[in-house]
């Protein structure tokens, strides 16, 4: 069934890109299940700020994530464009709350570049790379570390 | 997992259905009903067993199961009487069926000694002995470690082989019909089988195979010649081709049996093999037909006429006991329709998941069933217009729907229920006490949620019953009861919940001592004074436990609280009713799902939450002067004389910073797991409903005050409180508000 043009292409992958303030960041294409609207979270008592509450998606609970909290930047007021990536990490459903969904890059491996010392800790540890194109400059997000307490809470 | 793995977790979902065929099947024969299908139902649980243990290599299981299966051919062929001592042994005989597939499943190790003592057991009852000296046989199961003087008796599988112990050549000739390939059988599966048996040399005869174009693709053309050097004897290489037995041709032939007798035998032997597959007796009537004349004379002897008559053919002491035998496979014909007649049920087997995912997506239908029904109302239709109407049947039939998913989940709780005859028959043993359990309503329904979480509660009640309730067969007999103590496990359905009763007719509570030890411990004041009842439920008080020494039966380390607090957390009651004498009664009662909660929504701080009806004693709007200030922040609310705590819901759950003052808002009053009673502001209060509950954990993490999720009318998700989390939350205020997350960056 596998054509060779898959073959040839394999070490291709797709990341969504989306912006959060001036900055774009992107996600693998695998992880993500669908792209919603924004719709008004139910907040959780006792979470950290950057968990804005739950949401019915379709009969489950969905965990929404302010990503420009998470990352330390400055929260942008919601607006018509703001939409919530929902992403799959380990068996969990997360959405994430970015301002607008930018792109769909296809990369290969050898334009990912490694984050230089000069972010500051919190955005290294969420950020996997850095990713030139276009001369614009994308950071893939880390899913796997976005959620410390979970990992916490496993262990 | 790969595809064989797949399979093999089917077969032990079999083995699973089939222990518990085998139970009951037991149970049924224990209580009188011994007739032909039954007796057949529990071979047939064995041999099902076994042949599916086979087919996975499960040596020690295949081994175990062979004996059991031999023990319930002599039954089934009438030969041995299943007397209700032998169906005592059959059901441990069975715990110890059920301990190998478990080992077998895990790939751990059996109880080797419990299960080389029920070997011997077994093989003394199928020799007959154990009926003459059963305190010998039973001797050995009772203590494990005591047992390998029976060991020789063991290891050796032959003894329906009495003399010919030494490993014999059999020629197996073995013509596979179409009809064998159609049933999708393998003969290839059946040559590794007989290979189980001893050493195997076969040949492919294929001459039968046409030219090509005259080739039936559906058509059958080989056979095997097969060379079987074994100490098995013919019932044995039969066994392997039961299944397939009618549709193939099938020739076993002993080497070095008198050739010019053979051929009048073999054909009597095939027709009495075919009859009785568990005949032990075939072969010899070449070698030691002495013998043989007195096992059958035994068992024809032994043999109930009314139930097995051609067992009795064989009495008049004809020397060749296979010629006797034609008569028995003239009559049993009736035996394997018997067993045909039986319609298995139609089941299906389906992932849980699928259902869950099923019964989300039927929960999400009812909530956009309802918001179409509000925006329809919203444009101001009237409730006789088209759409209305057409709403209303959408309503109807979404809420059919609802109900039949939710029946999908629902199972008996036989499946719970079915674990307890054995815990019964252990823990009797164990405190040396005689119990007989009676079960009633295990067809009665309920959701898997709930199931899954009843045998807890429902094995301590029964250690409880028997350990603390039912007194020693002394003492029974002194009291002028029977030896023999009752207990009784019932479920039942009343008003939209289940119920389960465990009842024995015991002593009761020794009220006096109860007391004592309450006062003792400091549950109570020396000088208060409770009625029976209240005595009663001192049990369920934390740190009580009557046992004056933890007996490791009815302890595990816990009391009557850890249960009572289990079910509490399913939103159940347990409540205890005893007469001194006649014995206790405990009654649990349970919301039917632990999908589905019954809840008053609640306004607090703009959010709208949802606090469990179960855990609500009133509600209430207070007057001013009901309220008193304690401390600088704290408030208590005077309810008839006593005063409560008052918690804001909004503040313990760091909604809002300032309590709202409680007579512009609603109390409810609330009574805790541990009895303890305070009162919950809110905002308002906006109705009692119905709510599927949603988990948090599933994408999230639990969260400290929330119990769960669930999602309104509106769509929205709503937060179900935790209202004993509550307290714990109010009671550490200097909590921090982000606890785990930043301390790791």
């Amino acid at each position: 069934m596998s054509e060779p043009l898959t073959h040839t292409t394999s070490d291709r992958r797709e990341l969504i890109a989306f912006c959060i303030g001036e900055q774009e960041y992107a996600v693998d294409i695998m992880s993500v299940r669908e792209i919603r609207g924004w719709s008004p979270a139910t907040p959780l008592p006792q979470t950290p700020d950057y968990m804005r509450g739950v949401i019915n998606l379709r009969g489950a609970v969905l965990p929404i994530m302010d990503l420009a909290a998470r990352l330390g930047l400055p929260v942008n007021e919601l607006s018509a464009r703001s939409v919530i990536i929902v992403v799959k990490v380990g068996e969990r459903l997360i959405g994430l709350l970015v301002d607008a969904v930018s792109d769909i890059l296809s990369i290969t491996e050898d334009l990912v570049q490694p984050t230089p010392d000069v972010a500051c800790d919190r955005v290294r540890s969420f950020v996997k790379g850095l990713i030139s194109m276009d001369g614009r400059m994308i950071s893939e997000i880390a899913l796997e570390r976005l959620l410390p307490e979970l990992e916490t809470l496993a262990a | 997992m790969d595809e064989f793995e797949e399979i093999k977790a089917t077969f032990f979902q079999e083995c699973d259905e089939l222990l518990a065929d085998l139970e009951s099947g037991l149970l049924a024969m224990e209580s009188g009903g011994r007739d032909p299908e039954t007796v057949n139902a529990v071979f047939r649980a064995v041999h099902s067993v076994k042949g599916g243990a086979g087919a996975f290599g499960l040596e020690p299981l295949v081994r175990y199961a062979h004996v059991f299966e031999t023990l319930m051919d002599e039954i089934r062929a009438g030969r041995i009487e299943a007397e209700t001592d032998l169906v005592r042994v059959l059901l441990r005989a069975a715990d110890v069926l059920a301990d190998h597939v478990s080992a077998a499943r895990t790939n751990g190790q059996a109880d080797d000694a419990a299960s080389a003592a029920m070997v011997a057991e077994l093989e003394a009852w199928t020799r007959g002995e154990a009926a003459a000296t059963p305190a010998e046989a039973v001797a050995p199961a009772a203590d494990d470690e005591d047992d390998f003087g029976f060991k020789p008796a063991a290891v050796s599988f032959d003894f329906d082989t009495p003399a010919p112990a030494a490993a014999a050549t059999w020629r197996v000739t073995f013509t596979p019909s179409p009809a064998l390939y159609a049933k999708a059988n393998e003969p290839g599966l059946l040559l590794r089988e007989l290979a189980r048996l001893g050493t195997v040399t076969a040949e492919l005869d294929d001459h039968q195979i046409p030219p090509l174009d005259a080739l039936d693709p559906e058509g059958a053309y080989l056979t095997w010649h097969v060379t079987l050097a074994t100490a098995a004897d013919e019932t044995a290489i039969r066994e392997v081709f039961e299944f397939v037995d009618g549709d193939c041709d099938l020739h076993i032939e002993r080497e070095g049996a008198a050739s010019s007798s053979c051929d009048v035998d073999i054909s009597a032997l095939l027709a009495a093999a075919q009859a009785a597959p568990g005949e032990p007796a075939l072969p010899q009537a070449v070698t030691a037909p002495d013998d043989i004349d007195i096992s059958a004379l035994l068992a024809a002897a032994k043999a109930d006429v009314a139930q097995d008559p051609p067992a009795a053919s064989p009495a008049p002491a004809a020397p060749p006991i296979a010629r006797a035998d034609p008569a028995a496979a003239k009559a049993a014909p009736a035996r394997p329709a018997a067993s045909e007649s039986q319609v298995p049920q139609s089941t299906i087997r389906v992932d849980p998941e699928r259902i869950d995912r099923l019964i989300d997506l039927v929960g999400e239908l009812v909530i956009n069933q309802a918001m179409l029904a509000q925006r329809v109302a919203a444009h101001g239709f009237a409730p006789s217009s088209d759409i209305s109407m057409g709403l209303d049947e959408l309503e109807q039939l979404t809420r059919a729907i609802q109900d039949g998913v939710m029946a999908i989940r629902a199972q008996p709780v036989k499946s719970v229920f079915q674990r307890m005859p054995r815990l019964v028959r252990e823990v009797a043993s164990q405190t040396r006490k005689q119990a007989r359990l009676i079960m009633e309503g295990e067809g009665t329904e309920v959701d898997k949620t709930v199931i899954e979480r009843l045998s807890d509660p429902i094995t301590h009640m029964l250690r409880n019953a028997l350990d603390h309730g039912l007194e020693s067969p002394e003492e029974r007999i002194a009291a002028g009861k029977a030896a023999e103590g009752t207990v009784r496990l019932a479920a039942l359905h009343r008003s939209g919940r289940i119920v389960i009763e465990v009842q024995d007719d015991g002593a009761g509570i020794n009220r006096p001592r109860v007391r004592q030890i309450a006062i003792d411990k400091g549950l109570i004041a020396p000088d208060a004074t409770l009625t029976d009842d209240e005595t009663d439920n001192l049990i369920f008080l934390p740190g009580f436990s009557t046992a004056s020494q933890v007996s490791d039966i009815s302890g595990r380390g816990v009391g009557m609280d850890v249960v009572r607090r289990s079910v509490q957390a399913l939103g159940g009651r347990i409540s205890i009713a005893s007469r001194p004498g006649e014995g206790s009664t405990f009654t649990l009662s349970l919301p039917l799902t632990l999908a589905v909660l019954d809840g008053m929504v609640v306004d607090v701080a703009g959010q709208t939450l949802v606090v469990p009806l179960t855990a609500i004693v009133e509600s209430l709007r207070p007057k001013t002067g009901e309220v008193r200030a304690l401390g600088p922040q704290g408030a208590v609310l005077a309810v008839r004389d006593t005063f409560v705590r008052l918690i804001d819901i909004g503040c313990a759950l760091g909604f809002r910073d300032t309590a709202i003052r409680p007579d512009e808002g609603v109390v409810l009053l609330i009574e805790s797991e541990d009895g303890s009673r305070f009162a919950l502001v809110a905002d308002a209060i906006q109705g009692q409903r119905q709510v599927v509950i949603k988990s948090l954990e599933a994408n999230y993490r639990q969260v400290d005050g929330i119990a769960a999720a669930t999602i309104l009318g509106d769509g929205r998700v709503a937060l179900i409180i935790d209202v004993d989390a509550l307290v714990a939350v109010r009671r550490e205020p200097s909590r921090s508000p982000e606890p785990l997350s930043f301390a790791a960056e």
